[in-house]
């Protein structure tokens, strides 16, 4: 009776010091909220609901703090890294799932994944000294002969600005979306594309049922691939050119994003509500985030049901 | 066949045929700027490449040569006092989720965690300024602390995928014989997701070596050599984009000196990871 006891204790034991530690993402979670409102509280109550707003960044002399633009920089370099990115990782999950053979996929996923393990500050170094010239001599001059009447594409180029950073961000939510969303087409069941095949569709044809039927994993995807590039920061801040302004003059002009200037200013902030402002944007950056990252997580759990774990990131 | 028909048929197969050709461009396409980057990266920094770089502390404004030893002695100091935090709480929650998983709780935990990891970096690094930062000033201590935190998540989802392959006849089979539940776990489960587990360990430490955006906001720039717990240390990611941003030469080339340690190694890792689990990286 007496061993049986212990043997109890030891087990009670091991569920308490697990689900402690497991508990504690909650916690951490409680404590990022906090804190982040507890240092904006100064900013908070200085410019209210203004700070989303506000189109004026100015800590040296009228100490007025506005992040409209940083907001909307975020939105656009996140935008035009979908735009490019969400059609080639469809591609790519493709090729993976319905083109390739079984262990060629598995090599090549690899291979792609390989892209979502190289470093933000190597994608940004990679970006200031071959991409960014790449795109000024050899892409960028002709892209404004073709579409220069725009205002989009006019005006001087330097090389990085919106659309490099735009693309930097493009490759890198590549391998997030193409991975999750090769795993929700394989998971469209044999049964489909059979019974499609049956009618004598063509491989494309039996590709969009696959796709139609994925729908919503694919959205999910997407979805998490955005939340990834709305909170990247090192290779946007080295490609974007750091400028604080309400609308850039062209997609070859420099902008802001909001992860940008935090890294940007956050060690030179000099006073209380400066720093206060800038813990402000993370929570901005913060909340972005989280409503993305929750929702996309909802969408994908549903989509892939019972196969949950595969999609996990 | 009718002509309508037969013209119709056509269609189909051209739209078939152009579609093939475009998915596979989207592979090339995408596959571009990881080779670029390897080669870029290798034939940059291969040249400068030497023990003497390896062991010197980063150089002061114009002087020539200097090395990236400080910020090597700083990435591993500062990736170590992250892992007594992360290891420890993202193995038993990983435990917990596996061995667990019946609870209401475990979904919701699985849930939440997914959610931390999709958090950015710079965020992370802003709370721990807030913690830690803010009573003991800029230091390792803060950066480890917010690497910590990147850490866990990860670790809790790849120990709770190790322990989940062991089959749960194993677990069975040692109930059955009367041994309890937690020396089954320890002795018999755990043993048998070694090696899943300490390759979840060594793929988040992958992942937070190449973090630069919550050592900047946790530690900043720091030229000399590890100096205490309470000072900042120098670190290898956030060099590079110090160096990188630069107008000297000599700072430039040890940008992609860093870029290519930092590479390798995360590299080393990652195939290591895929050759002993099937787990991603993602």
């Amino acid at each position: 009776m007496k061993d049986f006891r212990e043997k109890l204790r030891g087990d009670y034991l091991l569920f308490l010091l697990t689900g402690a530690s497991a508990s504690s993402v909650f916690i951490i979670i409680g404590l990022i909220v906090y804190k982040l409102i507890e240092g904006s509280w100064l900013s908070i109550q200085r410019f209210g609901i203004g700070f989303l707003i506000g189109t004026e960044w100015d800590p040296a002399i009228s100490q007025n703090f506005g992040a409209l633009p940083l907001i909307s920089g975020t939105l656009v370099t996140s935008g035009i890294a979908l735009l490019i990115g969400v059609p080639i990782s469809l591609g790519v999950g493709l090729v993976l799932s319905e083109y390739m053979p079984r262990q060629l996929s598995f090599a090549t996923s690899f291979v792609i994944e390989l892209l979502a393990a190289i470093p933000s500050v190597i994608y940004g170094l990679w970006g200031i000294f071959t991409l960014a010239p790449f795109l000024r001599d050899n892409v960028y001059p002709y892209l404004q002969a073709l579409l220069g009447f725009t205002p989009l594409f006019s005006g001087p180029i330097y090389g990085g600005g919106v659309l490099t950073a735009g693309i930097i961000l493009a490759i890198m939510i590549i391998p997030t979306i193409s991975s999750i969303s090769r795993d929700v087409f394989s998971a469209v069941p044999n049964s489909q594309r059979e019974a499609v095949i049956s009618l004598g569709a063509t491989r494309w044809e039996t590709v969009k049922i696959v796709m139609s039927y994925a729908r919503s994993g694919v959205i999910g995807a997407v979805l998490l691939g955005l939340g990834r590039a709305v909170g990247e920061t090192m290779a946007v801040t080295m490609v974007i050119g750091n400028r604080f302004q309400v609308f850039p003059s062209s997609l070859f002009d420099a902008w802001y994003t909001l992860a940008a200037i935090i890294a940007n200013e956050f060690t030179e902030a000099t006073y209380d509500l400066y720093l206060s402002a800038l813990i402000e944007v993370g929570l901005v950056l913060f909340l972005f985030t989280l409503m993305i990252n929750i929702l996309a997580r909802i969408i994908i759990l549903r989509a892939l049901g019972p196969m949950r774990g595969i999609a996990r990131e | 066949m009718r002509g309508s028909e037969m013209y119709h048929y056509r269609m189909r197969r051209l739209v078939d045929g152009l579609m093939r050709v475009l998915v596979w461009l989207a592979l090339v396409v995408a596959l571009i700027p990881l080779f670029s980057i390897l080669g870029e990266v290798f034939s940059k920094g291969a040249p400068h490449l030497n023990m003497d770089v390896l062991i010197s502390p980063m150089p002061t404004v114009g002087e020539q040569g200097g090395g990236i030893g400080n910020a090597i002695q700083g990435t591993l100091i500062t990736i170590f006092l992250a892992s007594i935090i992360g290891v420890p709480l993202g193995v038993l929650s990983g435990i917990f989720l596996s061995e667990y998983g019946e609870f209401k709780l475990s979904s919701a935990v699985r849930f939440f965690n997914d959610v931390l990891s999709g958090f950015p970096s710079i965020v992370i690094g802003i709370f721990s300024y807030t913690i830690i930062v803010t009573s003991i000033g800029f230091s390792v201590m803060a950066a480890a602390f917010a690497l910590a935190i990147i850490m866990i998540p990860i670790i809790t989802r790849t120990t709770e995928e190790a322990l989940k392959i062991v089959p749960l006849t194993v677990r069975e089979a040692a109930l059955a014989l009367g041994i309890s539940r937690w020396k089954t776990l320890i002795y018999i489960v755990i043993r048998g997701a070694k090696r899943g587990i300490a390759t979840g360990i060594l793929l988040a430490i992958a992942r937070v070596a190449g973090e630069s955006a919550p050592i900047l906001i946790t530690m900043g720039y720091w030229r000399w050599w590890f100096s205490g717990l309470n000072k900042p240390v120098a670190n290898l990611a956030l060099n590079i984009y110090l160096f990188a941003v630069s107008p000297f030469d000599n700072w430039r080339n040890l940008a992609w000196l860093s870029a290519l340690t930092l590479t390798a190694m995360i590299l080393m890792i990652n195939v290591v990871m895929r050759i002993f689990t099937k787990e991603k990286y993602i």
